[in-house]
């Protein structure tokens, strides 16, 4: 007779397996408490007054919640000789991340149909050479930027910035979109081509409907990269253009006498908020996107 | 009239690579025109090139009469079903089939009226609010057809509709697309490496290999008189039997000569007048060869032939054995006494046979 009940040696019990589960759990908090340690500060001390910083601890909890920091922070921190706080240049960055990432996003995904499906006669050179792009590191491209910007006579302005950041992020919405619609069957396309669709018809009525989790990717990316930039920011602006991370950066740096901690790490939050925020609303669209291989129909 | 499709001297390369060589056909309305060879032969190219999705090298090429050549695809008034059916995953079944009349502007009522005509005709009225995900392959296939049906175009085209298919499915909607044929009487170019399709569906058939047109006929023509080794070895399942031996003139009458590995050589007698050189290859399929017991005509000529495997089918037995240094298969009756190992008297029927020049591979009789 054969022995049908065989099954492997290898097997825990049931308490074993539950301490197991419990060490992986510690673990996985204590990685997260770490990880979290300095937006709890950043937090805390924002809400603090400056005498409370002063005199307390930098991890206890404020002893009395006040915006009065955020208040400055927002609307009447220095940056320099303005005390405007970091409003105005907040809405800078705004100007330029929103069209910034739209124009890129849409080139990109044009140029990604285009590369992945209509195979013309030395697309793989330009899609190549588009990849190189990405690996440029920025400072090599500042100051051949700076003279365009010049011949262009958009330096030091928001056009001139978002025009940096689309050239920039191109590179890689191109990319992004590539891999996705390679992945899509060039059949589809013929399909469509016989039914009497055009170029751009395919695109938006087959091609776009498909395409909201490397939207979401393309966004984030470019989202996260233009709205953190410094150095282009820095670089390319001039008084009153200039992003908050710029700002930022001068209320942090510029400010005489005492150090306002407070207004600082509140200034901090602000800038980091919507970058925050994007991910939060659109991030898990994000890994699956990244991860999308197939769109079988 | 005007043939409806007609392909004259086309060449396809790509790059250096020459794709397609001197390709000649025409097909007349009502035709089935199959494509047919292994793959890489070049037939889904030509097919790709017929509908102008692949710019052709050299020739011209005229659908109903007007030289196409240059046309784009949907202008050329033709309609295509896709290996893979290339259903637009984001649209409901019916948006596919109406996507085309969408994408050319016509109104609302005749896409309405049109759609429900092709649902109607293919059986997949319950499933067009549905997206292409959620249907079965054979569905697919449905409304895959139904979208190039919708177009009512002088031209079908299809390229290998079924080899995604199980193979049960794959007979049903054979039949289906038969019957849809000759419903419709409409002009067909298909496009499979299957060589039962090919001619089960074909009213004409293309062999193609290595981007040549081996032979075009019908599949008569094609299975009964091959015009070369590759079309005989291609065509028909189980193979045609491709026998080396040597001829012997006898009077009036050649003398065809088998030699066999430790028996005297089977001798068969040709007494039709044809002349053939010293070395042939001889070609029999599997139902020429059958029981003596059993054979349907006096004009047989018998062997004991010793018998290797035997393999019953249900309706057939077939039984292999070595004939000029080849595995040669006999087509036996299903209640055949043959049995591996043993010896058989074989009827061999020459009435069908081809003869090929071995240098050549081309047909002599």
């Amino acid at each position: 007779m054969t022995d049908m009940s065989y099954a492997p040696t290898r097997t825990q019990s049931p308490t074993t397996k539950l301490v197991l589960r419990f060490v992986l759990y510690i673990l996985l908090a204590l990685f997260a408490l770490f990880y979290l340690m300095p937006l709890f500060v950043m937090i805390t001390t924002s809400l603090k007054s400056l005498d409370e910083i002063r005199t307390g601890d930098l991890v206890s909890l404020p002893r009395e919640v006040t915006f009065d920091a955020w208040r400055t922070a927002w609307s009447s921190a220095c940056t320099g000789i303005q005390c405007e706080g970091v409003r105005p240049y907040f809405l800078n960055s705004l100007l330029i991340a929103i069209p910034a990432v739209l124009i890129s996003t849409i080139i990109g995904a044009l140029n990604g149909y285009v590369v992945a499906q209509w195979k013309f006669k030395g697309a793989n050179i330009f899609f190549a050479l588009l990849l190189f792009g990405c690996f440029i590191p920025f400072q090599v491209v500042l100051l051949p930027m700076a003279i365009v910007l010049g011949k262009l006579g958009i330096s030091g302005t928001i056009p001139g910035l978002i025009f940096v950041h689309v050239i920039y992020g191109l590179g890689f919405t191109t990319l992004f979109f590539r891999n996705y619609y390679v992945s899509i069957p060039s059949e589809l396309t013929k399909a469509a081509m016989i039914d009497g669709a055009g170029f751009f018809r395919i695109f938006w009525s087959i091609f776009m409907p498909l395409s909201l989790p490397i939207i979401v990717v393309s966004v984030i990316w470019q989202f996260t990269q233009i709205w953190n930039d410094f150095l282009f920011g820095v670089s390319f602006s001039q008084a009153g253009t200039q992003p908050v991370t710029v700002a930022l950066n001068n209320i942090v740096n510029s400010t005489t006498g005492v150090k306002e901690y407070n207004v600082d790490m509140a200034a901090a939050i602000i800038a980091a908020l919507p970058t925050l925020l994007v991910y939060v609303v659109a991030g898990k669209y994000f890994i699956r996107g990244l991860t999308a291989g197939s769109v079988k129909g | 009239m005007s043939p409806i499709l007609e392909v004259k001297n086309l060449y396809k390369n790509y790059g250096s690579t020459e794709v397609l060589k001197d390709i000649n056909v025409s097909i007349e309305k009502g035709d089935f025109l199959v494509l047919v060879g292994p793959s890489g032969c070049g037939k889904s190219t030509l097919l790709n090139c017929i509908a102008g999705l692949e710019p052709i090298t050299g020739g011209d090429l005229f659908i109903g009469g007007q030289n196409m050549t240059n046309v784009s695809p949907k202008d050329r008034d033709i309609a295509m079903v896709f290996q893979s059916y290339a259903l637009y995953p984001t649209m409901t079944v019916a948006k596919n089939i109406t996507f085309g009349m969408k994408v050319r502007g016509i109104d609302q009522a005749t896409q309405d009226a049109k759609l429900k005509h092709v649902s109607t005709q293919l059986q997949i009225e319950p499933l067009l609010h549905r997206k292409p995900g959620q249907l079965s392959g054979g569905q697919r296939q449905r409304v895959a057809m139904g979208r190039a049906l919708v177009r009512d175009p002088k031209l079908f085209l299809f390229d290998e509709p079924l080899s995604n298919l199980d193979a049960k499915l794959r007979v049903e909607m054979r039949t289906e697309i038969k019957a849809l044929h000759q419903r419709l009487g409409a002009s067909m170019v298909y496009v499979t490496h299957d060589q039962i399709e090919a001619m089960t569906l074909a009213t004409k058939i293309v062999v193609m290999k290595g981007g040549v047109i081996q032979q075009i006929g019908t599949p008569a023509e094609i299975y009964n008189r091959p015009a070369n080794l590759f079309v005989a070895d291609f065509m028909g399942s189980p193979a045609m039997n491709l026998i080396p031996a040597k001829t012997k003139k006898n009077g009036k009458d050649t003398q065809i000569e088998i030699a066999r590995k430790n028996a005297d050589p089977i001798v068969l007698t040709e007494k039709r007048s044809t002349d053939l050189p010293e070395n042939i290859i001889i070609g029999v399929r599997p139902e020429d060869i059958v029981d003596a017991a059993f054979a349907r005509t006096d004009d047989t000529q018998q062997a004991d032939c010793m018998i290797d495997i035997v393999e019953p089918a249900g309706a057939d037995t077939f039984a292999v054995m070595q004939l000029g240094g080849k595995h040669v298969t006999a087509r036996l009756h299903a209640e055949t006494t043959a049995a591996a190992g043993t010896s058989q008297r074989l009827a061999f029927d020459l009435g069908k046979v081809s003869y090929f020049k071995p240098e050549t591979g081309l047909r002599l009789n």
